[in-house]
This record gives C-alpha cells, sequence and structure tokens, in this order.
C-alpha cells in the first residue's frame, strides 16, 4: 500500500512538472495563472499521498494550509495581473 | 521507490531554481519561485520536519509569492523598470561564481559533518516534560531558545518600519495600497466572504494544535494574514492608516508581554525568559495568545506596503 | 474487510491520479487558453476528490477524515472561483472573443 501510495504521489509530481512545462512554451500571463492553480493543487494531492505513504499525519494540516494560501496566491495573481494590464490598457487610451 | 521520488523531487527542486533565475517574462519567474517554494515543502515532508514544511507552504509558497507578485505588477512600466540597464556580462559570470562557492561550501560542510551528527536532541527530549508542551519544536521555540523567537518578532517589526520609512512625507501616517474597487456581485467579493470564516478556522486550529503537534503561531499568523488580505484585495474593507492608535498597539502588544514575562523571569527564576516551575505551559500560552494578533498585523502590514495615501481619502 | 478498504483506495486512488494525467494532458494540448482551463479544473475537482476519497478510507481517525474531506471542499471552492476569475480576465485581455 505504502509502495502504491508513493508510486502515486510520484505520479502526480510528474503531472506538476509536465503542467510547468506549459508556462515554458507559453508566456501569456493567463497560462502562469493556471500554473499556480496546478501546482497549488497537484501539490495537494502530493503532500497528502506522501503522507499517507510515510505514516505522518500532520501532512493533513500542511495540505490544509496550502489549500488556502494557494487559493490566496492565485487571487492575488490575477488581481495584479488584471490591474497591471487595466493601467496598460488606460495608458494606451491616453497616449 | 523512495529514492527514486527523492532524486526526481531533488532534480525539479534544482531545475526550477535555475529558472526562476533565467526565465524572461517577470511573472513567470514569480510562479517559478512559488513553485519551488511548494517542492521544498514536499522535499521538507521527506525529511521528517513538518513544522518547516508548514511554514515553507505558508510563507515561502504563499506570502513571499504574493509579496514578488506585487512587486512585479508596482515595478511594470515604472520610470525605473524602463530605463534599466540589463545586468554586463562579467557582473553575471561573478554572481554566478559567487553563488557556486557559497553552494559548494555547504555542501562540503553538510557531507563532512559525522554520522550522526552532533545533537541536542536528547536534551530536549528528557526535559520536554518540564515545559508542559508535547511539539519539541514548540519546546525549544518557546522555552529553550525564547530569546530567539523574542529578537525574530522584533526583527519583523523592524522590516515593518522599513518598508513604512518607504513612504512619501504627504503620505506618511495614510493608508497603503490602492483605493479599494469592490465589485460586490464580483467573483473575489464571493470567495472573499465565503474563505475567510473557514480560513480564521482553519489557522485558529493551527495555531493551537502546535502545542502538542505540528503548528504553532508563526503559520496561524499567515494563515489569518493571508485572510484580512484577501478581504482587502477584494475591496471589501480598506486598508487601515498606520496612525491609528489600535494598529500600533496591536503590533507592539505582542512582543511588549513576551519581554515583560522576561523581565518577570529574572526576578522570580533563575534569569530573562526563564519560567518559574510549574508555570511554564500557561507562560507559554500567554505568550503565544499574544503574539498571534501581533504577527498577523505584521505580516498583512508588510505586504500591503507602505503608505500612499493620505489619511483622508 | 481492511483487504477490501485497500482495493478500494487503490481504484479511487489510480481513478484520482488518471484525471490528473488527463487534466495535465489537456493543459499541455488543448489549442485555446480557455478549453486549457477546462482541462485544468477537471483535474482539480475530479482528481483531487478521488485522490481523497481513497485516502478517506484508509484513515483511523474521525478528525483526520473531517479534515480530509475539508480540504476537498476548499479546493472546490476556491478553484472554481479562481477559473472564473482568470476566464473573465482572458474574456477582458482579449475581446475579439
Amino acid at each position: 500500500m505504502a509502495e502504491f501510495l508513493l508510486m502515486a504521489a510520484g505520479f502526480v509530481l510528474a503531472m506538476v512538472a509536465l503542467g510547468l512545462v506549459r508556462i515554458l512554451r507559453g508566456t501569456s500571463t493567463a497560462d502562469s495563472m493556471m500554473a499556480v492553480q496546478l501546482l497549488g493543487t497537484g501539490g495537494i494531492a502530493a503532500l497528502l499521498l506522501l503522507g499517507a505513504a510515510t505514516g505522518e499525519d500532520a501532512v493533513v494540516d500542511v495540505a490544509l494550509t496550502l489549500a488556502l494560501l494557494a487559493a490566496f496566491a492565485s487571487f492575488a495573481f490575477v488581481k495584479a495581473a488584471s490591474d497591471a494590464s487595466g493601467q496598460d490598457a488606460a495608458a494606451e487610451r491616453d497616449a | 521507490m523512495i529514492d527514486l521520488l527523492n532524486i526526481g523531487l531533488v532534480t525539479l527542486i534544482l531545475g526550477l531554481a535555475v529558472w526562476a533565475i533565467v526565465a524572461r517574462e517577470d511573472f513567470a519567474a514569480v510562479v517559478g519561485f512559488i513553485a519551488y517554494g511548494l517542492l521544498l515543502t514536499l522535499a521538507w515532508v521527506q525529511l521528517h520536519g513538518i513544522d518547516v514544511a508548514l511554514t515553507e507552504a505558508a510563507i515561502g509558497g504563499g506570502l513571499t509569492g504574493v509579496l514578488l507578485i506585487g512587486a512585479v505588477a508596482h515595478l511594470r512600466g515604472s520610470a525605473a523598470a524602463v530605463s534599466a540597464e540589463p545586468t554586463s556580462t562579467p557582473v553575471r559570470w561573478l554572481a554566478a561564481g559567487v553563488t557556486a562557492t557559497v553552494s559548494g561550501a555547504l555542501v562540503i560542510c553538510v557531507l563532512a559533518l559525522p554520522n550522526p551528527a552532533p545533537t541536542l536532541a536528547h536534551h530536549v527530549a528528557d526535559n520536554i516534560a518540564d515545559t508542559g508542551v508535547g511539539n519539541p519544536i514548540t519546546a525549544v521555540l518557546l522555552a529553550f531558545r525564547s530569546m530567539d523567537t523574542l529578537l525574530e518578532a522584533i526583527v519583523l517589526l523592524f522590516a515593518l518600519l522599513g518598508v513604512w520609512s518607504l513612504a512619501s512625507d504627504k503620505s506618511w501616517g495614510g493608508r497603503p495600497g490602492p483605493q479599494p474597487q469592490s465589485d460586490p456581485n464580483g467573483i473575489l467579493a464571493y470567495a472573499a466572504r465565503v474563505l475567510p470564516p473557514l480560513g480564521i478556522i482553519v489557522g485558529t486550529y493551527i495555531f493551537w494544535v502546535g502545542a502538542d503537534h505540528p503548528g504553532g503561531k508563526f503559520q496561524g499568523a499567515t494563515i489569518l494574514a493571508a485572510m484580512w488580505l484577501l478581504v482587502m484585495m477584494a475591496g471589501l474593507i480598506d486598508a487601515p492608516p498606520i496612525s491609528r492608535t489600535w494598529l500600533r498597539v496591536g503590533l507592539v502588544a505582542g512582543p511588549l508581554l513576551f519581554i515583560a514575562i522576561g523581565l518577570a523571569g529574572v526576578l522570580t527564576a533563575d534569569a530573562f525568559l526563564s519560567y518559574p516551575q510549574g508555570l511554564a505551559k500557561p507562560l507559554i500560552v500567554a505568550i503565544e495568545l499574544a503574539l498571534l494578533p501581533s504577527l498577523t498585523l505584521v505580516l498583512g502590514l508588510l505586504l500591503l506596503g507602505a503608505p500612499r495615501r493620505g489619511v483622508q481619502s | 474487510m481492511s483487504a477490501v478498504l485497500d482495493v478500494l483506495s487503490l481504484v479511487a486512488i489510480a481513478a484520482g491520479v488518471f484525471f490528473f494525467f488527463a487534466g495535465t494532458v489537456g493543459l499541455l494540448r488543448f489549442p485555446d487558453t480557455l478549453t486549457r482551463l477546462h482541462a485544468l479544473t477537471k483535474a482539480d475537482n475530479l482528481g483531487l476528490g478521488l485522490v481523497v476519497l481513497g485516502l478517506l478510507l484508509q484513515v483511523d481517525s474521525v478528525l483526520a477524515g473531517f479534515k480530509l474531506a475539508c480540504i476537498w471542499l476548499l479546493v472546490l471552492l476556491s478553484a472554481a472561483s479562481v477559473s472564473q476569475v482568470i476566464a473573465r480576465y482572458v474574456r477582458s485581455s482579449d475581446p475579439s472573443r
């Protein structure tokens, strides 16, 4: 069981790494936002699987914290990007 | 199997570290940094340092990431960014050389440690019953080495003062952050109404459980600060002016209580910050309770930045 | 009994990981930002949900199971909101769609 959980955690990590390739290839800001979201969810899944595999119960608390902070980081990212693009659009209108 | 996982993790971490430096788009570099923080969390879990993993997830991934996002957004299109010249190649080579030397020295030091490495863990295990807490990390942070925790809280206050000192003269004492524009039916406003109650419960839980399990006031304060910042980001409340009395009292109340308990230790026990016999657990709880709101305020205000608007706006 | 639970956990976690795989493939191969966003949310909801379900069957205290369920609900809520916000950002920055 523990072996399987470790394999699953490794697989999820590999998926997260592949998802990060997306922001290497595509440089649009929306791709970066989606990468943050994927990182958060994939990270939580990998954390939970690793914690169950190694028998550490407190890892669930780490995953809980990560859920909240990843949501916060995603919102902050989108807000900052929207504000920046709003300013760019306003500057273009004024110029 | 687990070795394969660890090798994969380390490779990913190194790759992300390199990429965060060489990425061309600023936002993409910040995302790389956040990913790096997340993978470090996993690495800490593998090393059985759950408290550190908790702190890394909260501060390294979340709060520092948002700090960098704010910095990138602030610099975009500013005069400084437009007129900045790219660093010259010799300087880059020098930076790479210095970094490689320091990293190499650290690697050699860690690998040269005797196995098993010298440690005081058995001293902590022998004496932890006197402190009344079950988590050895909390015992070290708040009983055996509480001086470090006190200095850390004060350093955070100084950092906040440093950030505030960047304010222009006419906005001193005013509100940090931009004018809140809220769309009351917007998605961000909805999330900022639903998430914070959950976040407050989770943050308080993580703070409370730190006595016997991984957790504690620092991680709890980070979650609470993140929820406060989320509500401000959605425009539902405005940032407080830094001249408000309650703000300033709240900021210093935690460290002041800590220092007071330390001075009381001089009179009732042997030395500064030593606890009288049998009173260790209540005093530790009191310090943690006092530091939680102070740390929340400090972390939130650090991310908001220097005051930009006068008090009247 | 525990063997049955183990098998169920295995199936659920394997299915969850498959959805993560599907979501990532979608993220890499779909042509358009909005379609990629759609693939991403599949990984969020179903992938994490099935993984949490599988781990719920292995848990040994009510509090731990409750925390696992809380994590999934929290991620559902925040992922749904964030996807909406990202979609609106994409639409506002590219008015042609």
